[in-house]
């Protein structure tokens, strides 16, 4: 498996031209231009649409167990949300997720 | 009126960007180990993280190159999983959009998961914060992460060998993720939002070039949106 260096620095190079100009192009070029109602109304949901959505698979299906669903996992997840949601403390929801997560690893 | 200074601001980032670096630590030894057994030496494995700094762009690119996959189609596959960059990029654009044009260069450089994760939950319960406040609130976040991203992707391209399975760190990106949007789930609007993206990103897993988290993501804004309407229109929206 011999990666072709001229191919490396060229995917490397391009590759990170590329992810800059998507990390760009709205603030750079729109910058403090007004954005219509509508346009703000959805960015307002960005956030909680892109991270569940990103992470929602790595829950259900944890490359760790080879995609198969695994209790403690989705477990730890769900007293994450819990513990998030009502305590609204982000240190305490990680805290009690990853404890949970690995002692429901060791209890099942 | 609050007494943040930028300095506070700033301070106060850093303590927010802190609990990441459970993932960004053992993601960048991995990413090192991964391209140092793919054959690239430590100039090159640093290269990706100082250029790129994207984390699952960067191994999908990896995987592509030891596939022999054509140039273009590494590019392309891993653009698309940056593509959510650009949907940050809009997001923080009425926060910190008025900001000078070298901040903005720069927290475009810096804008990852984490990053952006961050600030957009810290500037929704601020909204009284001024510009100079958010961008040292940013660069708060940046500075445990980004650094670590670096640092640790030259330890795992130095020691190269593989990561303890057993401590079940492929658990910690969801596990702060997690922890980040439960807080954020203020309204129903934002509930729904959520829920529909994470139907829509089950049910579309399947399709390539990341689309279905893209789907997922327009799907959840465009459902959150049309909430925040509907209750707008019944005067239940506050």
């Amino acid at each position: 498996m011999d990666i072709d260096t001229t191919q490396l620095w060229v995917v490397i190079v391009l590759l990170g031209l590329g992810s800059f100009g998507l990390r760009f192009v709205f603030l750079g070029l729109i910058g403090d231009r007004p954005m219509p109602p509508w346009v703000l109304r959805h960015l307002r949901y960005t956030a909680v649409a892109v991270l569940p959505a990103l992470v929602a698979p790595m829950v259900v299906w944890p490359a760790a167990t080879g995609g198969a669903l695994d209790a403690p996992r989705m477990i730890a997840a769900l007293v994450t949300l819990g513990v998030g949601y009502f305590t609204k403390n982000v240190l305490m929801a990680i805290g009690l997720g990853a404890g949970s997560l690995y002692l429901f690893l060791y209890l099942l | 009126m609050r007494s943040d200074t930028p300095r506070s601001a700033y301070w106060r980032g850093v303590r927010d960007g802190a609990p990441f670096l459970l993932v960004v630590t053992p993601f960048a030894m991995l990413f090192g180990v991964v391209a140092t057994e793919a054959g690239l030496n430590v100039v090159e494995a640093m290269g990706f993280s100082i250029v790129v700094i994207a984390g699952a762009a960067q191994f999908a690119a990896l995987q592509l190159l030891v596939d022999n996959a054509p140039t273009v189609v590494v590019l392309a596959s891993s653009l698309a999983i940056n593509l959510r960059m650009a949907m940050y990029s809009a997001s923080l654009t009425p926060h910190i959009g008025a900001a000078p044009l070298w901040q903005r260069i720069l927290a475009a450089y810096f804008m990852v998961d984490q990053t952006y994760a961050c600030s957009i939950a810290t500037y929704e319960t601020h909204p009284d914060w001024t510009i100079p406040q958010k961008i040292a609130y940013f660069f708060g976040t940046v500075t445990p992460i980004c650094p670590m991203w670096y640092a640790m992707t030259l330890v795992g391209a130095l020691i190269g060998s593989a990561m303890p399975a057993g401590l079940a760190l492929d658990f910690a990106v969801p596990i702060t993720f997690i922890a980040l949007i439960a807080p954020m789930l203020r309204t129903a609007a934002h509930k729904v939002a959520a829920l529909v993206s994470v139907a829509l990103a089950l049910v579309l897993a399947g399709l390539p070039y990341n689309l279905g988290l893209m789907l997922a993501a327009l799907g959840g804004m465009m459902s959150g949106a049309q909430v925040e309407l509907w209750m707008e229109r019944r005067g239940t929206w506050t």
